[in-house]
Order: structure tokens, then sequence, then C-alpha cells
């Protein structure tokens, strides 16, 4: 049961830190800037996704994580393509 | 022939990856058929598709399970140790805002894609290093280094002994 | 054991947490995406590695299935965080970014 907690306690401490990085995307200031925030939001998300999945026994919420890390690699990718050559 | 071998182990990887992914979930065995079924179909469909990228440039020599062995060896041994150390330098470096930048250009010697992917991926994740560009015809790194203690470095003095581990993985 | 699940989520959120802050601290693009990359991947793979402890704990068919997928995603994290930063590194160089205070910069002299 506690350990169960300890999981959510730890998910609700990285969302603070996904907040933490939003004031870096928000700010800026280049849109590279913008991109390495959201590019490390991913990656907290990711693992937040999997805390919550084991503090809620829900392990279709870990199947939704490891398709986020893939996609938001992706994504990244297209935005670091956009930003080399612009809009082609 | 060579394109039958290459779609016959693409399907064998894939269809791996199916069964590990849906491993506690049936009465035939440890997988129910349908999922047999669905995933012998889904491995095909990706092995027809994507057989040609997987193993053009030189993949077959990955398959070779001593570079896996070492691989894990270097794994959990030099590269963790290597990464507990980057994150405390980064600690350092917030903390007291030290830093003396620069981007630098050196040459391991590695020719393949699978050994220059391997250790450009290091060198971001160990202390104070990020790959900005490999260069594919020469093999020249050109890093963004944190603390720059030489203009014109050995790749010893950025990354110390990742090439050598990369070489005996990869190569 | 649980006590190594604790020190697990204690390390990762330590490191994660030193990972949002070199983001806020550092001065430009190229060394922000030092902290923020190498912070994070390494913080993650502890949380993450907590899931693994917990479901290897629980055994059984949801414990296995837990543990697959968490180490699916340490697997996938590992892999596309340091080949995600590198592209934008690389994208921030080419569209011009300048490192801040740069003593040397091999990569304007080749172009």
């Amino acid at each position: 049961m506690i350990v169960e907690l300890s999981f959510g306690i730890a998910a609700a401490v990285l969302l603070a830190y996904a907040l933490v990085c939003a004031v870096r995307l928000g700010v800026g200031p280049t849109a590279a800037d913008r991109a390495v925030a959201l590019d490390t939001i991913n990656t907290l998300v990711v693992a937040i996704m999997v805390l919550v999945g084991a503090a809620f026994d829900l392990m279709i919420i870990m199947d939704v994580a490891l398709v986020y890390a893939l996609l938001s690699f992706v994504g990244t990718l297209y935005i670091a393509r956009y930003l080399e050559e612009g809009l082609r | 022939m060579r394109r039958v071998a290459q779609i016959a182990a693409t399907f064998a990887l894939a269809f791996l990856v199916y069964l590990v992914l849906t491993l506690p979930s049936g009465s035939l065995g440890l997988w129910s058929l349908d999922e047999l079924l669905a995933g012998a179909v889904i491995s095909l469909l990706v092995a027809l598709v994507s057989h040609r990228l997987l193993w053009e440039r030189g993949g077959w020599r990955l398959l070779n399970p001593w570079r896996w062995l070492v691989f894990l060896v270097y794994l959990f041994g030099p590269f963790l140790l290597a990464m507990a150390k980057a994150n405390l330098d980064v600690a350092y470096r917030v903390i007291t805002g030290r830093i003396n930048p620069g981007i630098v250009k050196f040459n391991p010697g590695l020719k393949t894609d699978a050994g220059r992917t391997m250790l450009a991926n290091s060198i971001t994740l160990t202390p104070g290093t990020l790959t900005l560009e490999v260069d594919e015809e020469t093999g020249d790194f050109y890093v963004h280094w944190i603390n720059v203690r030489h203009v014109d470095p050995k790749p010893e003095e950025v990354c110390g002994p990742l090439p050598h581990w990369a070489k005996v993985v990869a190569e | 054991m649980n006590a190594l699940i604790y020190a697990f989520l204690a390390v990762g959120a330590v490191f994660n947490g030193l990972g949002a802050v070199a983001l806020l601290r550092f001065p430009d693009v190229y060394t922000r995406i030092h902290g923020a990359t190498k912070c994070t991947t390494f913080g993650s793979i502890f949380s993450i590695l907590a899931v693994v402890v917990y479901g290897a704990m629980r055994g059984g068919g949801d414990g296995i299935g837990m543990v697959i997928r968490a180490l699916l995603a340490l697997v996938f994290l590992l892999l596309t965080n340091p080949t995600g930063s590198h592209a934008l590194a690389r994208a921030a160089h080419r569209a011009g970014i300048k490192p801040f205070r740069a003593v040397v910069d091999r990569l304007e002299e080749r172009k």
C-alpha cells in the first residue's frame, strides 16, 4: 500500500518538474530553446506514465508510455528538421 | 536470396518483440492463438516494408552474441560510471556557473554507422560533452565541450576510453 | 526490498530536478541541452528501475508484464534521448545560434 503511494508521490514530483520546464518553454528566447524544453518534458512524461501505471496498477498506461516515447522521438526529429531547413 | 534472408531476419526480430510485449496473456502455452496470428501478420508486413533500411549498411555483424555480451559489460561498467560522473558534473556547473564552452573537432577513426552512433550517443551522455555533428565521409566528430582544455584535443582527452569500447562492440 | 524502491525513487527525483534546474539556469541552447539530456535520462532510468524492482517483487502475470514494459521504456529512453538531443543541437547550430562565450567553434570554420 505504502509503496503504491510512494510511486504516486514520485509521479507528482516529476509533474512539478515538468511544470518548471514549461517555464523555459514559455520564455524561449529562441525556438531551439523551446524545442529542448519540450523534449525534456516528453522524457519526464514517459517516466510519469510508468510511475502512474505502477501506482494505480494500470498496465495500459505503461503501453501508452512506450508508444509516447517513440512518437515523441519522431516529433523531436521533425522539429529539428524544421529548425534546420524551415517549412519545406 | 539475400533479400529473402533480410526479410526473414527482420520478421524474426519483429515477431520476437511482439511476443515479448504480449508475454503473460493466453492459453496456448504463454500466448493465445489470436495473439500469435496477429503478431505473425504484423511482423510480416513490417519485414516487407523495412528490411532494406535495417541490413543494407552492415547490420549483420550486430547479430553476433559476443558483441552483445561486451556491450552489456560496457553498459553496466564504464558507461554507468561515466553517466553518474556526468550528472555530478552538471550539478557542479549549475551551482557554480563555471563554464568554458567551445566546439572542438576530433577523429576517433570509426568506420561503421553502428560504431559512430554508439560513440555519439555515449559522448552525449558522458561528462561535459555533446555531439553536434558527425561527418559521414571522414568520420570527424564535432563536439560541444563545456570545459575546453585544448583547442585541438585528442579523442582520449574528450571522451576517455569510449572510442575503444565502440570499436570492440560495433566494428 | 522496499528500501531499494524508495532509494531509486529518491535518486530519480533528485536528478530529474537537477535537469529541470539546469534547463532554467544555463545560458545558451547547447549548455541547456547538456544539462537537460544528461540529468533527465539518468533520473528517469532510476525512476523506471524502481518500477522494475516493484514488478519483480510482485511476480505473477501482472508483475512480469510490468517488468517487461518498464524495461522496454528504459531501452527506448536510453536510445532516443541522446539521438533527439543531438538532432536538436545540430539544428540549432545550422539555424545560426552561436554558442555562448565559445573559446573555439570548429564547426563554424568548416563551412
